[in-house]
């Protein structure tokens, strides 16, 4: 009868799972469904109802249905060159004057028929490049940071035990209030670092960290990998502690130097955790939203997938396009924790 | 793995324990929230109602609001909930419009900008039935229009603003100048007066702050340069479009010029507060903004109590001034469950002993013109007195012309003007581009 075991195990088992199965499809599923939903549709944040526009939101040729003007009985259509205001009537495929209604010759830059969507926009392209810019730089910066700081950590020592509670402050600490904290230490004219830099006698006075189109988003690399250092720390550090003692006795019995020990004995060990935690890191750095909310708001230097989505949602309360927006981020994401785990894979990791 | 009957028991001790450390501590956050929520419900007599009011935090707007809504409730035997926002009005609106959109009823009485009346009417109830003739006629018939839509009393003024000068007296003394009167001369004072602070040790010291983040904020900068410039207000009351001529791109090239020389270059990044937090600390000679910050400057633990000075904004080439009108009213939202107590609430606050109140404690500008005669007013803000001209001309910011569109239109115009001040592209290229966009959003003046 093992087979009937067997069945009603997995019966049970199926019992069992249902409700995580459920709050996840709740927590995860639904809203991502309706956001997928919402993108195929022209729904603004405070207009009623919504029509459904296929893949207008991503990629679309045609007219600008913003241009379209009841009034006037088809899209306004400026001309440049003429400096004119003209309509464009679907039914007669032709340009009539707006104000006087009489023909009128079409324009000699084209701007009513273009490629729309958010594929088009350069402002989401710039915000992809930020985005993807900041979150190589970062989970490298952490990874290194990380690792060097759990090696550190492992070394037994006195008040180790404070050390470590000390190093996960920063992963600890909120993010708003994390980032708030950069802002004031950032700041131009009472900031730490501008005060440490001036008493220095290094610069002559204060340097605006945040608002200077240069330096912040170096100003966010560093608060990020400030923030996100502690947690590649941690989970590399628990992985040095599953390092067999023995294998490194061995290896010291056979004369392996310190170098050595960490390149083909510690690293390679520790290799399939610390590679878990740069994808969670990575997966996490492609959203990230809170930190450039805070220091820098919607300023396009600094503008991530995240921020532009929100922007487009609640600032302009183009509902549909910003779900657009986010659902490319999503595919982006998918795309990115494909790659990698795929590469973890490959190197016989455990994911 | 260990099986053995009695350490299996010693686990299932252990998770009880912990069990019970966590339903402890639950308890006791629960204990520890639960006064702040619970104290008011004892302290009032059954029939009242909790009506929420959003206030701003800028400045003292929240302390003072706080005040005059709890005031308000002990004296009707209500219970007031003041829900705090965010003090730029850029990231209130996003909040607002989020709470109407999702139809919530968690809150009763919105504090809205001047410039959302159009914006917002819509989920906003009809004050006109609470207010009678004699209360409407108190109030500045000029705001009262700004707040009617298609007919519809969709808010009340609260205080009213304009954008104003601060100069620090005493160092205008110390060089022997006086406030200046247009823009050519406030550059050269706090040009001068960087110099000599900066020689007598303040390293820090700068000439001029104002508001340069790409947020509301920027756009009524932007409109008061190109105001006194002469080059009209971006979009003129008939809907067309005129910011691409010479004189509002040379108000431009005027404020590109003072970042990093009179004026910090982190302004880009400046709401008022960040502005105010550098003139208060001492670290500026001129600042602009709203009359709010007067009554801060002089609290106590100021370090340039007493020695400011209050001033219409300079005037530009053709000797004109300007200030854009701003200021804030009370509305009640449609999904309110306590409409009739909100309005009550809503006409306490905007009432004439209340605005006298606000104005003598914290220099809120009254939105009834009777106040700027009364003597307890004008002695402890004489500035009100002084820069009632400013206030009686002060430009309306193109809302009542674009209405739904303002926010687009807005965020267009400080878009480009931000683009500007970080040196990114010029005054022309960008003027004409806000020309040619804002063209296109309202289909060549047809808002």
């Amino acid at each position: 009868m093992v087979g009937g075991l067997a069945r009603s195990q997995r019966r049970w088992a199926v019992v069992f799972l249902l409700p995580m199965l459920l709050a996840l499809g709740g927590a995860a599923g639904w809203p991502l469904l309706r956001t997928a939903m919402l993108s195929l549709t022209d729904a603004g944040l405070s207009t009623e109802g919504a029509r459904f526009v296929g893949l207008e939101n991503y990629l679309s040729y045609g007219p600008d249905p913003a241009a379209y003007d009841a009034g006037l009985g088809g899209y306004y259509v400026l001309d440049v060159a003429r400096d004119a205001d003209l309509v464009w009537r679907p039914g007669s495929d032709s340009y009539f004057n707006a104000d006087t209604g009489q023909p009128a010759p079409a324009p000699a830059e084209n701007t009513l028929f273009a490629w729309r969507g958010v594929l088009t926009q350069p402002a989401w392209w710039r915000a992809v490049g930020v985005t993807l810019g900041l979150a190589v730089a970062s989970v490298l910066l952490e990874t290194v940071l990380g690792v060097a700081m759990a090696l550190f950590l492992a070394r037994p020592m006195r008040g180790r035990a404070l050390l470590r509670a000390s190093v996960l402050v920063p992963w600890a600490i909120p993010t708003v209030v994390g980032a708030q904290l950069w802002n004031w230490m950032l700041n131009d004219q009472y900031g730490v670092l501008n005060a440490a830099l001036i008493g220095l006698g290094l610069i002559p006075r204060g340097i605006a960290w945040t608002a200077e189109p240069g330096l912040s988003l170096l100003a966010i690399l560093v608060a990020d990998v400030w923030k996100t250092t502690p947690f590649i720390a941690l989970l590399a550090l628990a992985a040095l502690h599953l390092v067999p003692e023995a294998v490194r006795e061995a290896a010291r019995v056979d004369g392996v130097g310190c170098w050595g020990m960490l390149r083909h004995i510690t690293l390679p060990l520790i290799a399939p955790a610390v590679l878990v935690a740069v994808m969670f890191r990575a997966i996490d750095a492609l959203r990230l939203f809170d930190l450039v909310f805070v220091m820098t708001g919607n300023s396009p230097n600094t503008a991530t997938m995240s921020i532009y989505a929100r922007q487009q949602m609640v600032d302009f309360q183009r509902l549909g396009f910003g779900s657009a927006a986010s659902m490319v981020l999503v595919a982006i994401v998918a795309l990115v924790a494909a790659v990698l785990l795929t590469l973890g894979r490959r190197r016989g990791a455990v994911l | 793995m260990n099986t053995q009957p009695p350490s299996e028991q010693h686990l299932l001790r252990r998770c009880a324990g912990a069990l019970a450390i966590a339903v402890g501590l639950l308890l006791i956050g629960w204990l520890l929230a639960a006064p702040a929520d619970a104290a008011p419900r004892h302290g009032v007599p059954g029939h009242g109602v909790t009506v929420s009011i959003a206030c701003s935090s800028t400045g003292m707007d929240q302390v003072a609001c706080r005040e005059g809504a709890e005031a308000w409730a002990r004296q009707s035997g209500n219970r007031v909930n003041i829900v705090s926002t965010p003090s730029s009005a850029t990231a209130r609106l996003a909040l607002y419009q989020q709470f109407l959109a999702a139809r919530a009823p968690d809150i009763d009485v919105f504090t809205i900008d001047v410039v959302w009346p159009g914006l917002l009417g819509r989920y906003l109830i009809d004050l006109g039935a609470y207010v009678d003739a004699a209360r409407r006629a108190e109030y500045e018939p000029a705001l009262m229009r700004n707040d009617t839509v298609d007919g519809r009393l969709v808010a009340l003024p609260w205080f009213a603003d304009a954008g104003v000068l601060f100069y620090r007296q005493d160092l205008l003394d110390k060089y022997h100048l006086k406030p200046p009167d247009d823009w050519a001369a406030l550059s050269a004072d706090a040009a001068a007066i960087q110099r000599g602070e900066r020689a007598a040790g303040n390293a820090r010291f700068w000439g001029y702050v104002w508001q340069g983040r790409a947020y509301e904020g920027l756009t009524c900068n932007a409109l008061e340069w190109i105001g006194s410039f002469g080059g009209g207000s971006i979009i003129a009351a008939d809907g067309k479009v005129d910011v691409d001529n010479p004189r509002a791109i040379a108000a431009l090239h005027m404020a590109r010029g003072w970042v990093g020389t009179i004026t910090p270059p982190g302004v880009l990044n400046y709401s008022e507060e960040e502005a105010r937090g550098v003139f208060q600390a001492g670290n500026a000679a001129f600042m602009r903004n709203w009359p709010y910050a007067w009554a801060l400057a002089q609290g106590q633990d100021s370090a340039i109590r007493g020695k400011v000075g209050v001033a219409a904004l300079p005037a530009g080439p053709g000797g004109r001034h300007s200030a854009v009108l701003g200021g804030w009213q009370l509305a009640v939202s449609k999904f309110s469950a306590h409409p009739k107590q909100a309005a009550a609430l809503v006409l306490y606050l905007t009432s004439r002993a209340e605005q006298k109140r606000r104005a003598i404690a914290y220099t809120f500008n009254p939105t009834m013109p009777s106040l700027f005669d009364d003597p307890e007013v004008l002695a402890a803000a004489p500035f009100l007195g002084r820069l009632r001209p400013v206030f009686a001309d002060a430009v309306a910011r193109p809302s009542a012309v674009v209405k739904t569109r303002y926010n687009e239109v807005s965020a267009a115009i400080w878009t480009r003007v931000h683009a500007v001040l970080t040196g990114e592209a010029t005054a022309a290229g960008e003027m004409r581009a806000l020309s040619l966009e804002l063209r296109r959003i309202g289909h060549g003046g047809r808002w």
